[in-house]
This record gives C-alpha cells, structure tokens and sequence, in this order.
C-alpha cells in the first residue's frame, strides 16, 4: 500500500541555516503516474529505453572504462547512449564504483537534480556489499541503502563489454516497465532520508534538491 | 658536495642527532629533537642541497606513546633522501609549521590533523576539511581506531557477506591434512 | 612558501564563487575546485579533495604483506602497475627478496607499456579540453590496444596484480612480442598524426602558450616533479637518476623544455611517448625468454618481513611516485604511505597557477598539470 505523500507534510530543511530555508522548496517527490493507456505507457517506454543519456560523472575507479566505452571501439551511442555534463539533462546515473562518504553527498544531489524518468546503475562490486573496502571507515557497502539502484553491474572493473551488456539490460527492463527505482525512491522517501543522513554527518543541503 | 657522512659530521656539530641509520648509499635515516627540528631541516635545504620535500609522514607507535613525524629530504644534485623523523608526545601532539619552507607543506600538515590530530600552529587552513567530511570520531589513522566495528556500525554489512582468515580458513577448511605442515 | 590570498569580499557583488567539481566535465577524475572570480578572471581558488578517499594506507594496516599486494594497484586508477611495482620493490627490500632478471625486464616493459597507455589517455584529455575530440576518441581506441596486451599479459584490463613481491606472476604469452611490436607500431603513427593536427593547430597553439607557466624557481619550493618539472628546463628523471629495474641497460633521452607553459608540457609529454615506445623496442628485443619469472617467497600466510623502514621511488607517468613503508617484524605493516605526485601538483602549484587565468582555461591548465584525485588522498 502506498503512502499518502501529501498527507506526510512539507519538508522541513533542518540542515539549512533558518535564514536560508525560504531559498529552497519544502515540497515532497512527487510518484510517476503511468499512462492510462497501456500501449501509450508501452510506446513512452520505448522511447525513453533507446535515448539513455548518461550523467557524466566519475564518481569512482569504475568510470575509467567508460572512456572506452565513449568512444570508437565499443561505441555506446549506436545504442542511443550518450553522456551529458549536467544531471538536468541526464537519465541515467552511473554509480562508478565505491562510493565515499563525501562523494555520497554530491551523489544524492545530483541525482535529486536529475528529471525523471531517471535510472541509477551501479559499477562494481563496491556498490552492492563494500568489495575491497568493506572495511573502510569512508565508504558506504550498501549503495542501496541511500539511492534506488536500478541495475548492477558486478565486477572489478566491469569490461566495457559488460557494461554494453548492461546498458542492453537496463534497456529491457525500462521496455517492460520494471525499472522503477524513482518511484521506490518518492515512496519510501523518508527511509532513504534516514539512511542518507546516519552516513552523511554534515547535512547542510535543503532535504530534496530540484 | 659533501657526502652524506661528512654532511652528517658537520651537522652532528650543531644538532642532536640519534638513531642514525643507513638504508641505502642514497637513502638514510635520522633522529632529530623536536625543538631544533624545523631549523634543521631548513640547514638541510638551504645549506646542504636538499631542496625537495618528498613527502612528510607520521608513524604511530602506540605500545611508545608516541608519534614519529618523517620529513622525507631528497637532494637533486647528489641523489640522495635523508629520512628525517621526530619525536612527538602522542597524548598532546603539536610541532612547528613548516609551511614556510614547503608549498606544500600545509596541505600535508592540513592532512596529519585530520588523520592522526596532529596541530601545527600557525600553518593556514589547518582546520579545514581535507578527505573527510562531518567526521565525528577520533582522527582515522590513529592505531587505536578500529575501521571494521566503525564500519559494522555505521555503514553496515550485506547480510550473507562472509569473510574469513584465510590462514585460518585454508587450515582448518581447505588442506587440514596439511595443517602441521604449514605452521611454523 | 605560503602566500595568503588577498581577502575577497563576496557582498560586494564585485566576485562571484563557482565551484568547478566535482561533478563537472572540465576537470580530471573526481575532484573539485572552489574558484573566485571577477568577471571571467580567476581572483583565488581553493582544490577540494577527498572524494575518493578509500583510506589505504589504514586499510594496509590490517592486510598482511600478500593481501595488500590485490589492493595496491586500486590506488592510482588508470596506473595501477607503479603501485605494484613499488609495492613489490619495498617489500622485497625490506625481507631481502631480489627478483630474477628475467622478472626486472618483464616489469620495465609492463612500467613503460602503462606509461604509454596512461599518457594516451591524457593526451585525449588535452584534446577534449581544448575542443578536439578528435582526438579523444583516436587515443583512448589505441589505449585500448595497449588494454588488450596488459589483459593477454595480465589477463585483467585495468587492475592486473601482476607483479608480486618476488618477481610477477606469469611469463608473456607466446608471440607476444610480435603483437605489441604492432601495437607499438600503430602508436607511433598516431602521433605522428597527434602532432600534425593537435600541435600544429593553431587554435591549440594559441590558447596553450604562455598559458600556467611554471618559472624555475617554483620547482623546488612547491615539489614539482615529472614532467611539468622537466618542460621547466631540468633534466631530472627517477629513471636517470636512481636507475632502477633495467632503465640503466637501454638506452633513450631525457627530454627537456624550456617555455614551461601548457603547450610545452604537452610537447615534453610527447616525445616522452615517443622515448617509451624506444625503450619498450629494446626491452623486446634484450629480454630473456628463458629462466624464472618469480623467487619463491616464503610461506605467504605466515610471512613475517624483518624490522625496517625504507622508501623507494618511481618515474611515473606524473612524476616521482614513492612508496613509504615501515615494518615492525610482525606480519603487518606498520605503517606505509604513499607519495603521489599529484598531491602537489593538484594542491599547492594548482591553487597558485589558476590566479589571474579566467575560468575557460581553468580546464586546459588543470589537464595540463596531468593530476590524478586517486593518488592525493588514496
């Protein structure tokens, strides 16, 4: 059963400074409502799975192989990929690699600035349980915890082959509407809040950027 | 340009110098007291050629009670490194500044705060945020902080996650029957 | 050293702050800068690191000798083997290991190979800095290339943990030669190509000279090492200078410069490319095909190295990487620490050069320094 968003109140941007609270919006993520015509929703479907724009962002080792990828060898953008520099323009999160405590931050932010329909794919081993740095006091072992993932791609690093395997993937799954991380997000906002702000002890950002 | 033993004569003139210890023909090491530590390594680069800081460190020698700072000197003429390290009380650790010296002096002192709580008076932006963020807990690289109950506790493991000792593991798992042979 | 910036008063309306990272495509790797500007002028600026911050050197701690050999390569991403290597070389030093001869050919050649291939990479960042994607795509296919021999050599493209303490783990495969010789080939064509239609261009040429420059009397005092030093007209080189491996049985040159601005560097980069490419022909030629590839170690489980502390370095691509490491006789370390040459470089000389630039050469000049965030906070 869904949570009624509206009736859990506005956000109350406690890390801001009180003078600066009235700068940013107080308003909750709104859920996707799908289409009420199912071959319309199916059509939409299609049309965002073959024009995937990555967020060209390098959050960790995992984003030396997407130069490869980019580029004349593998050629991701015959299969309709294509990296953007700004989350506003973007619909695809790659996550590359582990994620430090400080990075986790700007990760949150920019994916809260992406504009739906937005997708997060996790490179790496680091992502799903820690990999080598499961003991390391600076990165988080459970990406999961603080962002949808829609998809992950294992391995330390991924082969670029992988990864266009993956993008293939995550083309399936958003043809056939599964892939559905923004909404898990919108509905279980405040766990993810939590999670996000046990890790992060210097919350000085308004609570949903956008 | 003297060799590094006759460097050493004329400096053991003027300085306390202790625990002498030749690695290398081009790497030694050496001891310094804390209070006539900045001023030698300032001899070392204006007088004796090792105008290059290579990097700066600290040691922590907990079971002493105390840090040992490393200034690692090198010498572009002779190719030689002098390994310079000092002292310093672990409870209360504070050293001379030697970002006068070194550009990037500060951004290494700027690094031994965080990481290990050291202060260095006088060396700018000391207290500011270097690799870590809202960090709450006593500085990280101090022996006496444990990473893996830290990180049990705040960030978690993936239930179904194991890791074991692999001399454990491979002895008493994988080659039993091996397990005397192995031991020593 | 220090020179505190001139206080900027914000509310004036006069400055602007602008934050250059981490998520943004102008800079190397993730990591930020904290620009002030006047306009378009570059008034101050701030580095931010710490975005990658894994805490190695804490993490090493706690890995016996042989664990930390899997993670070393992690800490410089696209130059994983001068972890290796070094991390090989202190530990061997430290419990009086010496790797076969055979083993020190097959390490010069996979140093240089990663030399190359690193500087692939970043002669395709100067080209995306500056406009030329071009060559972006040309460089990064041919890194690939050199990717394939490290996967045939290594049988991973990017983290090999090849070479172990005691030697590295594999011989070359059959005909491997032949096959990097092609490579190698191909390389060399391309920058013939590179240098006619990226240092020849003039819109390159213009925005690149007098650009950042690094006057003589900087190199010391901000530790400036590799090759933003030697396009600063000195001829220093780990590799001449404290040979190491078999850099003393080959033959190539030490390449200078004299402008030390961002063109001049990039050219220093180039004929450094050229020199590895030299250097790898001879090491194919000269090395052994024959005889071990590894000292046996001692039981790597129970591996105990004596008290010690010493420090080894590197030519790096960047500069003079080192490693640090003490020992207290257990099976841990007690302490190592990692020199990376962009720790200087990205920092210190960064915050001082980006003063006076405005803001569209921020990217060029921070490309052109060749920074690594990996390395600085490890």
């Amino acid at each position: 059963m869904k949570p009624n968003q509206s009736a859990l109140g506005p956000l109350m941007n406690e890390g801001l400074p009180p003078e600066d609270r009235d700068l940013f919006s107080n308003a909750r993520p709104v859920l996707y409502e799908p289409y009420p015509v199912e071959v319309v929703e199916k059509f939409v479907n299609w049309v965002r799975a073959n024009s995937l724009w990555l967020l060209a962002f390098g959050t960790g080792c995992g984003a030396v192989e997407i130069n490869p990828l980019m580029t004349a060898r593998y050629d991701a953008y015959r299969m309709g990929v294509q990296t953007r520099p700004t989350p506003r323009q973007a619909s695809v999160f790659l996550i590359g690699g582990y994620a430090s405590v400080k990075t986790l931050k700007r990760i949150i932010r920019s994916y809260e600035q992406m504009q739906g329909p937005k997708f997060v794919v996790c490179l790496g081993i680091c992502p799903i349980n820690g990999g080598m740095y499961w003991d390391s006091y600076n990165t988080v072992n459970q990406f999961d915890l603080y962002l949808p993932v829609d998809l992950y791609i294992t391995g330390c690093m991924p082969r670029p082959e992988v990864l266009m395997a993956g993008v293939l993937e995550l083309k399936k799954k958003i043809m056939e509407g599964r892939a559905d991380g923004a909404n898990r997000y919108v509905e279980n906002f405040d766990w993810y809040k939590a999670n996000q702000k046990r890790v992060i002890k210097n919350w000085n950002m308004p609570d949903y950027n956008w | 340009m003297a060799t590094p033993t006759a460097l050493l004569d004329e400096l053991g003139k003027r300085y306390t110098l202790s625990e002498i210890h030749i690695q290398r023909d081009d790497l030694l090491f050496l001891k310094v007291t804390k209070p006539q530590a900045v001023r030698f390594l300032k001899d070392l680069r204006d007088d004796a050629g090792y105008t290059h800081l290579t990097f700066m460190t600290n040691i922590d020698y907990i079971e002493d009670g105390r840090f040992t700072l490393t200034y690692m000197l090198h010498n572009y003429d002779t190719h030689h490194e002098i390994g310079v390290h000092v002292d310093l009380d672990r409870d209360n650790a504070e050293m001379d500044s030697i970002h006068n010296l070194w550009a990037q002096g500060r951004t290494y002192q700027c690094e031994l705060r965080e990481m290990y709580g050291i202060r260095f008076p006088g060396s700018p932006g000391l207290d500011d945020d270097f690799c870590l963020e809202g960090w709450d807990q006593i500085p990280p690289m101090r022996k006496e902080f444990d990473i893996v109950a830290f990180s049990e506790e705040r960030f978690g493991n993936r239930p179904g996650r194991g890791s074991t000792d692999p001399r454990e593991h491979m002895g008493t798992v994988m080659y039993p029957e091996h397990r005397d042979g192995t031991e020593h | 050293m220090f020179e505190p910036a001139a206080p900027v008063d914000l509310s004036s309306g006069k400055y602007l702050k602008l934050w250059q990272g981490p998520q943004h495509p102008g800079i190397t790797g993730n990591m930020s800068l904290e620009l002030t500007t006047c306009g378009d002028e570059v008034v101050a600026c701030k580095t931010h690191v710490g975005y990658l911050h894994r805490g190695f050197e804490k993490l090493m701690e706690r890995r016996t000798f042989i664990q930390n050999f899997t993670i070393v390569c992690r800490i410089a991403v696209p130059e994983p083997t001068f972890n290796e290597y070094l991390y090989a070389a202190v530990v061997e030093e430290l419990s009086g290991i010496k790797a076969p001869e055979r083993a020190e050919w097959i390490r010069t050649f996979n140093l240089e190979l990663m030399r190359l291939g690193s500087y692939l990479m970043w002669l395709g960042g100067v080209g995306a800095a500056f406009g030329q994607s071009t060559i972006y795509q040309w460089t990064v296919t041919h890194r690939d290339y050199i990717l394939d021999l490290f996967e045939e050599m290594t049988g991973a493209r990017v983290y090999h943990m090849y070479i172990v303490p005691g030697g590295v783990r594999g011989r070359l495969p059959e005909g491997f030669e032949d096959r990097a010789r092609k490579v190698l080939d191909g390389v060399e064509r391309l920058l013939m190509d590179v240098e006619k239609i990226l240092f020849n261009n003039v819109v390159f040429k213009t925005r690149t000279k007098g650009l950042g420059v690094i006057t003589k009397d900087m190199v010391d005092p901000y530790g400036i090492t590799g090759p933003n030093q030697r396009a600063a007209g000195f001829a220093r080189d780990v590799r001449r200078d404290s040979p190491y491996l078999m850099y003393d049985e080959v033959e190539w040159d030490v390449i200078t410069g004299t402008a030390s601005d961002t063109y001049e560097r990039a050219w220093v980069r180039l004929q450094e490319m050229h020199q590895g490419i030299r250097i790898m022909r001879q090491v194919l030629d000269r090395m052994p095909t024959g005889g071990p590839f590894q000292t046996p170690l001692p039981n790597v489980l129970h591996w105990e190295v004596p008290k010690g502390e010493t420090y080894i370095k590197a030519e790096c691509t960047r500069g003079e990487y080192g490693y640090y490491l003490v020992t207290d006789g257990s099976q841990y370390v007690r302490r190592v620490h990692v020199r990376g040459p962009s720790y200087t470089h990205a920092i210190a000389l960064m915050e001082k050069m980006a003063v006076g630039t405005n803001i569209a050469d921020i990217a060029g000049l921070m490309v052109s320094l060749h920074t690594y965030p990996p390395e600085i906070e490890r």
